[in-house]
């Protein structure tokens, strides 16, 4: 088949007779099906896990008293510090997995994550500002100023790429522009200022530590409102997928998608780097994992994506609690040291990722 | 032509890029039910003007319309159900399957609660038949061969079930083989009762299979009709600055274009 249509014979190239049958193999989805089957019940082990390991060893019998029990001895651990900390991880987690899908999905480029809409730059660059203008605050301020950073960030990314004319390859450039402007604006600060540079040491690694301090029914409203409406845009995106001007012609209009789409990443990736910090790896690695596994339908795609990356960065952080106890590594090294070479792999068998 | 048997139309459109006008005060008609192909040398405004009879491009000033209401003032999914679109490069996601591409092209018949349904399923087994690619249905899309990969793109159209089909320089890139099958395609869908509009480069090609002909030159028709009628030596050179003489030619009795020799050319025994 492959050299029949050098051939010089100007009949059909196709050499077998054909049936209109009705039906179509389309890709199977028995095997997608059982892949989230088996990507949920290793979620509810992954939260049975951030809630029975930490620092201090117990055992089931004590965590189950923490849970239920507001008078026993491991209450405060289990119940004021492990359960926010695994619901955060997990939203942080979802959040971080679609957003990179929808980020990749959206720009078509398999290499894309949301940090390229200047999401983690411009946390930072709010939080270093905050810090060097307010002194010391806490956490939770912390948590505020990152998130609307976050969010002009994003806005001002897309505003440089063209708004409404903005295309995958000017977001992209714009995304580097911003990023490099804002790194170079962060370590300004931190150099000029050592109490903002303690400030920020911790956040900017990337940790689950502090995440019970975090407002948890907004991050979980914000972060699961997104969520759901990121997913009901698999469909435009995989008209998406077969380039604008394709896109158009199947009634999607590109401009519309474009601006829902960045909403929604920077509401989903806003959020979750505000609450643990820039956490690369999640957003880039498992969608790229994912799609291998799913195909590139977006319907699926999506769903997998988040499901995974909670997945991921649960099991980062558990791992992060494990390796070094009673100290812990936190989970932004964790998914970085995960992250890294799989990434440096991609790069070095990928051809240059398309626009 | 009267404007109510045009499904498609272009009146006194300014269209271009940015602020750089390719055309002004356009006027095109698009003959229901007619296989209209647009001509003209490089650069002049023929993809520009499929590209806002696709709505890809708004005109600056004028209007273009579809059923006789300007296409930008109807929801983009309604259009999308009575146009379809297969542009001059479109995207194959990485390891997608040739059924689920084609299967793609439901989109603007599915919503939020409409899903895949089996109308669906067989819309997509017939686009795939007349495109004679059903065997294929199960290979990645990104294994094909040129010919294989256009044909796949214009089943993914023809399962958006549009009465409109408009195909931007659908032959560019293919071997001469695959230029006509696709050509042949295109005729079979014309036969069918479709009204097809494309952007082609050869002449003699779009001699053979047009029935409408619309010829561009600087941004505007300068001229347009039956190939039989508008396709002579005057018109050519008026069009290309291409000297040539016309015959008929012999397969199918329309116009063939012979580009004369510039220089006199030896005589080959």
């Amino acid at each position: 088949m492959s050299t029949a249509h050098s051939a010089r014979v100007p009949a059909p190239t196709l050499d077998s007779p054909r049936v209109a049958g009705e039906s179509v193999p389309r890709s199977p989805m028995a095997r997608r099906l059982l892949g989230l089957l088996a990507l949920v019940a290793a979620l509810a082990v992954l939260t049975v896990l951030s809630i029975a390991v930490g620092s201090r060893a117990m055992d089931l019998g004590q965590v189950w008293a923490g849970l239920t029990d507001a008078t026993s001895e491991s209450y405060p651990v289990v119940t004021e510090l492990r359960l926010p900390r695994t619901v955060l991880g997990l939203a942080a987690g979802a959040a971080l997995g679609l957003a990179g899908a929808l980020m990749q999905a959206m720009t078509r480029n398999p290499l894309a994550d949301p940090g390229l809409l200047g999401v983690n730059t411009g946390a930072a660059a709010a939080v270093v500002t905050a810090s060097f203008f307010l002194g010391s605050f806490g956490f939770g301020e912390t948590i505020g100023f990152a998130f609307v950073g976050a969010a002009v960030a994003a806005v001002g990314c897309y505003l440089i790429a063209g708004a409404a004319g903005a295309t995958p390859a000017r977001l992209a450039l714009a995304g580097a522009a911003v990023t490099a402007a804002g790194y170079a604006y962060v370590s300004a600060i931190q150099l000029m200022d050592a109490a903002t540079l303690e400030q920020m040491r911790f956040w900017s690694v990337g940790s689950l530590v502090n995440a019970h301090v975090a407002p948890m029914v907004p991050v979980v409203l914000l972060i699961g409102g997104a969520a759901f409406i990121g997913v009901l845009l698999a469909r435009p995106l995989n008209a998406l997928a077969l380039g604008d001007a394709t896109a158009t012609g199947l009634g999607v209009d590109p401009r519309v998608l474009r601006v829902a789409g960045i909403t929604v990443i920077t509401v989903l990736a806003g959020t979750a780097t505000a609450v643990c910090g820039p956490i690369v790896f999640v957003g880039l690695v498992v969608p790229h994992v994912v799609r291998a596994f799913t195909g590139p339908d977006q319907n699926w795609v999506l769903p997998y994506s988040m499901l995974s990356g909670a997945a991921f960065l649960m099991a980062a952080d558990v791992l992060g609690r494990v390796v070094a106890r009673p100290a812990e590594v936190q989970v932004g090294i964790v998914c970085a040291v995960a992250g890294g070479p799989f990434f440096l792999y991609l790069v070095s068998r990928r051809k240059v990722a398309r626009l | 032509m009267t404007a109510s048997q045009s499904p498609l139309q272009v009146q006194d459109a300014t269209i271009g890029y940015g602020r750089v006008a390719i055309s002004e005060g356009l006027n095109v008609d698009v003959p229901e039910g007619e296989f209209t192909v647009i001509l003209g040398p490089n650069a002049c405004g023929k993809s520009t003007l499929l590209k806002a009879l696709a709505r890809m491009l708004k005109p600056t000033a004028g209007h273009v319309l579809l059923d006789g209401k300007d296409i930008h003032s109807q929801p983009t999914r309604a259009v999308a159900r009575r146009l379809g679109l297969l542009p001059q490069s479109p995207v194959a996601p990485d390891g997608i399957t040739v059924a689920d591409l084609v299967a793609r092209g439901r989109y603007p018949h599915q919503g939020i609660l409409r899903q895949w349904s089996h109308r669906d399923e067989e819309v997509v087994a017939e686009a795939m038949a007349a495109t004679d690619i059903t065997e294929l249905a199960g290979r990645g899309v990104d294994e094909l061969s040129g010919g294989q990969r256009q044909r796949v793109w214009i089943a993914m159209v023809l399962a958006q079930q549009t009465p409109l089909l408009l195909l931007d320089e659908p032959t560019t890139f293919l071997d001469i083989t695959h230029q006509i099958e696709v050509l042949d395609l295109c005729a079979k869908l014309h036969r069918e009762g479709r009204t097809l509009v494309a952007v082609l480069h050869d002449l003699n090609q779009a001699a053979r299979y047009a029935t409408h002909l619309i010829a561009m030159r600087d941004g505007a028709v300068v001229a347009e009709g039956a190939p039989a009628e508008i396709v002579t030596a005057e018109t050519v050179h008026r069009v290309f600055d291409l000297p040539c003489r016309i015959i008929d030619d012999p397969e199918t009795g329309t116009p063939l274009v012979i580009p004369k020799a510039l220089a006199p050319v030896a005589a080959v025994a």
